[in-house]
């Protein structure tokens, strides 16, 4: 949860991006505002969460927390949704019939691009839907920008009639500086107005709307023509004059500081005439924008001459030491070398699932069996694709493992007759994307077995609330979703639809191998709370007794990162083969007493750590 | 004025984030413009985290260039050995010598390096090593092992180890009296094991 965030006007604050539009919002007096977490977008809601004077929820997805930003605007509210890039897809349905209706009160939608891919399926560029939709694009290059730009995006939103996408990028949410607030305002919503012709697009209402758009495009590129959120910064050094966008802004003012820069924070409609102007008075043009080519080939196409992606990754994040020796490389200069060491090759350290994670049971009990496709989804639960488990064969979007599971069911053949497909989605997933998914498995009696992980949060992103947790955003009471009854709604069998213990190793082996030998839609939902949660709750850790550790790794299959590896040693069996052995310890401070490793521990090494006792009531595999 | 550039890392859960935030605080309380940013991909799942810190009169980007750390202050080993070519010539490396082994070394997918620092002096850089993990375990908690490396971190920055001191006891000033002295302690053991180690 975020913490409230001092308000003053006479004193910087130190904030991050994310924290600084939550406080814009705040102070533009939105009173709805409405998210689904996603990195790098989360943390604006969490810190709206903490203003009692609007009203803030995590929505089930985008597509409902836009809709719902809407339904706001629509009373004369002002009102603002944030997501994550790939979030902007799921609501592009309600964005593109929205930029045709128009708004009443402000409406802002932070739309956060992973790029460099920090924690997402895909790398996308989000102002592509201002091109889409017909719709204005900010682009902040730090956080005193992302405060400024919110506040203007409301003003603007208003003078158009129109949303306002709020483009942020990694580096924009998660980099911390100073920023100086404005005076607050406050906004009466100005009351619902009857307008069938505005609000209801059937045909025949929304054919005369259309043209509108196309006279706001105009209007919105004269206004960005002469904005003071374009501005000229002015350099003596005129070989190469840089048009920049977001968080590039900064990397060409750090690399070139004598380049003059035109920089576009009102980024679309691109101010082409401004641009034009710029371009004459300087040798040539660079265009500086991640990641897509998009303002470069409005230039070239408006017949001003630059250069871009030629010379600059088309992917991932730039930064000064990218830009200085592509500039460098254009102006035909030797780039000085920067004296520094190699950088040195070190073991990759991927991110883990947590000790004592309920998701470890289920994915170390996938990893036994053999003939299954494993379709996923995405969450902390897509780290089963990698070591030790590999035991997720798909990750494409948030509800996929749905579909993607019943088309391998429909489409196999000889070669795939044999196995079973399972589909793994948590809990929040399912209720965002993947009950659709599920329900066209029942009605088209697909042969999948779905495993429900309910760990009770939405767990990459930092355990945030759904409808399964039976809490709100602000963590009061909420009506709590009942899964085994949604999925029984959804049309799965009463039989076929299991509560297990993810814990339980032999009960959740037991449950895979009978619901996947029988050829119905079939459910196991999995309830143990996420270890990061305050339903968590541990329980006494466990040691090894070294001299009954007989190095069969068994345990290190389990994936829990505080087992380890103290030795290694190759041993012949009475067969002749030759086999590694892995001796272990336990991190007894960091274990929690889940009691996983127990159970497949051949010799019953694993015991108590404090008092030491044998473990009886865990059965073996 | 010179831009200081210092870069923390270290693994998700070990509070590089925090102890960079601390530091930017003292730069800010001293009037510096400051930015701080993260690499941080799904760091609370036990990943590689490193946190930029730059401070000066006016800071532009957020990111520290290779070459050009002042300081880089490891809160683990191995993750030390892997931003070293971040450091400037003449730059200092402060390393806590408590190692955190991930699962892919220990299911034999890849080795840990076997002397980081020794490595990292062989690059010619200058590293400075201690255990800060045991010292924050001998204080009772893990936990303290960020505090531990503020305190080596003290005397290494452009203002007064004072500074730094307050900004990491203000986090505690509302909490128990205990906790608060146990920073402190923390703070100090770090401060002096930095300097044995650097004597040493």
């Amino acid at each position: 949860m975020g913490a409230p965030l001092p308000a003053s006007t006479s004193q910087h604050l130190f904030l991050s991006g994310n924290e600084a539009v939550a406080l814009a919002v705040r102070d533009a007096g939105c009173r709805v505002a409405a998210a689904y977490p996603g990195t790098p977008s989360t943390e604006i809601l969490e810190v709206l969460a903490t203003y009692p004077e609007l009203y803030a929820e995590w929505s089930v997805n985008e597509k409902v927390s836009l809709e719902v930003a809407l339904g706001a605007s629509m009373v004369g509210a002002r009102s603002f949704c944030a997501m994550k890039h790939v979030g902007l897809n799921v609501a592009s349905d309600a964005l593109m019939t929205m930029t045709v209706t128009g708004t009443a009160g402000g409406l802002v939608i932070a739309v956060a691009d992973d790029v460099g891919m920090s924690s997402s399926q895909n790398e996308q560029d989000s102002r592509y839907w201002g091109r889409f939709a017909h719709l204005p694009v900010f682009e902040p290059s730090d956080a005193q920008e992302a405060y400024d730009m919110t506040r203007a995006a409301f003003a603007l939103s208003e003078r158009h009639r129109c949303p306002v996408l709020l483009r942020l990028t990694t580096r924009i949410c998660h980099v911390k500086g100073r920023v100086l607030a404005a005076e607050r305002e406050t906004c009466e919503p100005a009351g619902f107005v009857k307008d069938p012709q505005r609000w209801v697009m059937v045909p025949g209402n929304a054919r005369p709307r259309l043209p509108l758009m196309f006279e706001r495009d105009a209007a919105l590129r004269a206004e960005a023509e002469g904005s003071s959120l374009n501005p000229v910064v002015a350099g003596r050094d005129r070989r190469v004059g840089f048009v920049a966008s977001g968080p590039a802004f900064m990397h060409v003012r750090e690399a070139f500081p004598d380049a003059p820069v035109l920089k576009l924070g009102f980024s679309y409609p691109v101010p082409l005439d401004l641009a034009r102007v710029f371009a004459a008075g300087v040798d040539q043009v660079v265009v500086v924008e991640e990641t897509e080519a998009l303002v470069e080939t409005e230039l070239r196409a408006a017949g001003i001459a630059c250069v871009g992606k030629d010379l600059l990754p088309r992917t991932g994040e730039l930064s000064p030491d990218v830009l200085r020796p592509a500039i460098a490389a254009l102006l035909g200069e030797v780039q000085p070398e920067v004296a520094q060491v190699a950088a040195q090759r070190v073991f990759p350290r991927p991110p883990t699932m947590c000790v004592a994670c309920p998701h470890l049971g289920v994915y170390y009990t996938l990893s036994q069996l053999r003939n299954i496709s494993i379709s996923g989804d995405i969450g902390c639960y897509t780290l089963g694709a990698g070591q030790p488990w590999n035991a997720l064969d798909t990750c494409i979007s948030m509800g996929a493992s749905m579909g993607v599971a019943l088309g391998m069911d429909k489409g196999r053949g000889p070669a795939d007759e044999k196995k079973s497909v399972v589909a793994v989605i948590g809990d929040s997933t399912f209720l965002h994307m993947g009950m659709q998914g599920l329900l066209d498995i029942t009605w088209n009696r697909g042969n999948v077995t779905v495993l429900l992980l309910d760990n009770r949060a939405v767990g990459m992103t930092g355990g945030q609330d759904n409808p399964g947790t039976g809490r709100d955003i602000h963590g009061e009471a909420a009506p709590r979703i009942d899964f085994a009854k949604l999925c029984e709604a959804l049309g799965v069998k009463a039989e076929r639809i299991r509560v297990v213990d993810p814990y339980q190793l032999p009960v959740l082996f037991k449950a895979l191998r009978e619901e996947t030998k029988i050829a119905e839609p079939s459910v196991i939902i999995t309830d143990r709370p996420c270890v990061l949660i305050d339903d968590y709750q541990a329980t006494p850790p466990y040691k090894v007794i070294d001299d009954r550790c007989t190095g069969c790794g068994n345990c290190v299959d389990v994936g829990c990162p505080a087992i380890h590896v103290t030795r290694r040693e190759k041993a012949v069996k009475a067969s002749g083969k030759e086999v590694d052995l892995a001796f272990v310890r336990i991190e007894t401070a960091a274990c929690t007493g889940c009691g996983l490793c127990v159970q497949p521990c051949a010799p019953e090494a694993i015991v108590h750590a404090r008092p030491a006792q044998p473990v009886a009531f865990l059965r073996k595999i | 004025m010179k831009t200081n550039n210092i870069l923390v890392c270290g693994i998700g859960g070990q509070g590089v984030m925090t102890a960079t935030e601390i530091l930017a605080e003292a730069a800010l309380s001293l009037g510096y413009d400051a930015k701080k940013t993260e690499v941080a991909g799904m760091s609370q799942r036990g990943g590689v985290v490193s946190s930029h810190l730059r401070f000066g009169e006016k800071i532009l980007s957020p990111q520290i260039a290779a070459g050009e750390a002042d300081l880089l202050v490891g809160f683990e080993a191995a993750e030390a050995l892997r931003w070293a070519h971040m450091l400037r010539p003449g730059g200092v490396a402060l390393v806590n010598l408590g190692r955190l082994v991930p699962p892919v070394v220990n299911l034999g997918l890849y080795d840990y390096p076997a002397d980081p620092v020794a490595q990292m002096r062989d690059l010619g850089l200058e590293v400075h090593a201690f255990d800060a993990s045991a010292l924050a375990q001998e204080l009772g908690n893990i936990r303290l092992g960020n505090t531990v490396m503020l305190g080596a971190m003290a005397d290494r920055l452009p203002f007064p180890a004072d500074v730094l001191r307050d900004a990491v006891l203000a986090r505690f000033a509302s909490r128990k009296p205990a906790l608060l002295d146990l920073n402190r302690q923390a703070f100090e053991r770090g401060r002096r094991a930095v300097a044995e180690a650097e004597a040493a």
